[in-house]
């Protein structure tokens, strides 16, 4: 039988219901819209089973999340989510994000984008939601390049990494993303890759319960042009690299957990301080500057 | 020898771990192999087969060494396997 004939058989039989049960997912994901568009062997799903898995576990409601997303590969998350969900345009997520958290307090606003989208576009909004210590969670996929339009150099290229833009390496030295988001004053920081599945989902839980403004990297593959370029080899190669060569420092000095195109990568938990949050702030203040003229704002 | 009070306690039969069902979504898969690089018990492997896309789903090859450990579920970036957990057989 070719493989003519077996593909032909293959799509007479379509669709190959599974047997018995529904998919575990399907009440947190819009399953009509699966599959997906994003590459074989890319790491964003898997942190799509992460964020999930983390909502199932704080048993928080689904109609009290809001999942924002900005512009690219890891943007199109708000459209598969099943919670209330925003796309916003290119590297608003976390204007957008504040919006939604100032108006209703008690919804959980959670960021969901890729690194181009949250620190290059929208660099300066993550430096300011950070230091006002809005009460949300950003969860950032980063595979160091701007995938979607073609796989342009983005601020968290490593040096040396050829990329569309940079046919002969980059000579840029990139952002250290724990460090900025600390030095900004994010209250939880961390940083895993796509393969540190249960740790990540453990931190999700975290950022989700800590009031603040909690931040997490999540370092995924990106086949079709960061490991190609890059002769890494496809998905499956980039998380056996990430086995090997990722170290879990819990509460590293986040300035020295740069990474380099082959070197290490630092992981882990790294800052988790307690600091009062925009609203708790506002209102401690205004209520000490006007008294009884001042109603504590709740939303 | 010493006795393994845990091989067989009372007379009855020895309880067993927790067992779980695979179930792959065949035609949602792209044949990345997570699932069968990172199954701790070695359940899967790629099959020669295609799916409706042209991609190798894996296929289930020891299906009673599978412990619900949920794994493949997590890792899958596709949504397309996941395993549902057998009821013990009561003794």
């Amino acid at each position: 039988m070719s493989v003519i004939d077996e593909l032909q058989q293959a799509v007479k039989n379509s669709p190959r219901q599974s047997p018995g049960d529904e998919h575990p997912m399907s009440n947190f994901l819009r399953m009509d819209r699966i599959p997906h568009i994003w590459c074989p062997t890319c790491g964003i799903g898997t942190t799509v089973n992460c964020f999930a898995q983390a909502l199932e576990r704080c048993s928080i409601p689904l109609d009290d999340v809001a999942v924002v997303s900005g512009i690219g590969c890891t943007g199109r998350v708000a459209g598969y989510v099943k919670t209330d969900s925003f796309h916003t345009t290119h590297g608003r997520a976390i204007p957008f994000a504040t919006g939604l958290r100032l108006g209703n307090p008690k919804l959980k606003v959670v960021v969901f984008s890729g690194d181009g989208d949250l620190f290059s576009i929208g660099g300066n909004h993550f430096n300011h939601a950070a230091r006002r210590n809005l009460d949300m969670t950003v969860i950032c996929v980063n595979n160091f390049n701007y995938a979607m339009t073609g796989g342009q150099v983005a601020p968290t290229s490593p040096t040396d990494s050829v990329l569309t833009t940079s046919p002969y390496g980059n000579f840029e030295t990139p952002f250290n993303l724990p460090f900025l988001a600390e030095s900004v004053g994010a209250t939880f920081v961390a940083r895993w890759t796509a393969l540190h599945i249960h740790r990540v989902t453990e931190s999700m839980i975290k950022a989700l319960m800590k009031p603040g403004f909690s931040f997490i990297e999540i370092i995924a593959p990106c086949p079709t042009i960061f490991e190609r370029k890059n002769k890494f080899g496809d998905g499956l190669d980039r998380l056996k690299f990430y086995h090997d060569n990722s170290e879990i420092i819990h509460g590293a000095p986040t300035k020295d957990v740069d990474i380099g195109l082959r070197n290490k990568i630092i992981v882990g938990e790294f800052v988790d301080i307690e600091r009062p949050t925009f609203i708790e702030s506002m209102n401690a203040y205004l209520k000490r500057r006007l008294g009884s003229d001042y109603d504590i704002y709740e939303g | 020898m010493a006795i393994r009070y845990h091989d067989n306690p009372f007379g009855k039969h020895k309880p067993g771990g927790p067992k779980g069902r695979v179930v792959i979504v065949e035609d949602g898969c792209k044949g990345c192999g997570f699932c069968v690089e990172y199954c701790p018990n070695d359940v899967l492997v790629l099959s020669s087969r295609y799916n409706v896309k042209g991609y190798h789903p894996p296929e289930v090859v020891h299906p009673d060494k599978c412990v619900n450990c949920g794994f493949c579920r997590m890792i899958c970036p596709e949504f397309a396997i996941y395993t549902v957990a057998i009821e013990p057989e009561t003794v």
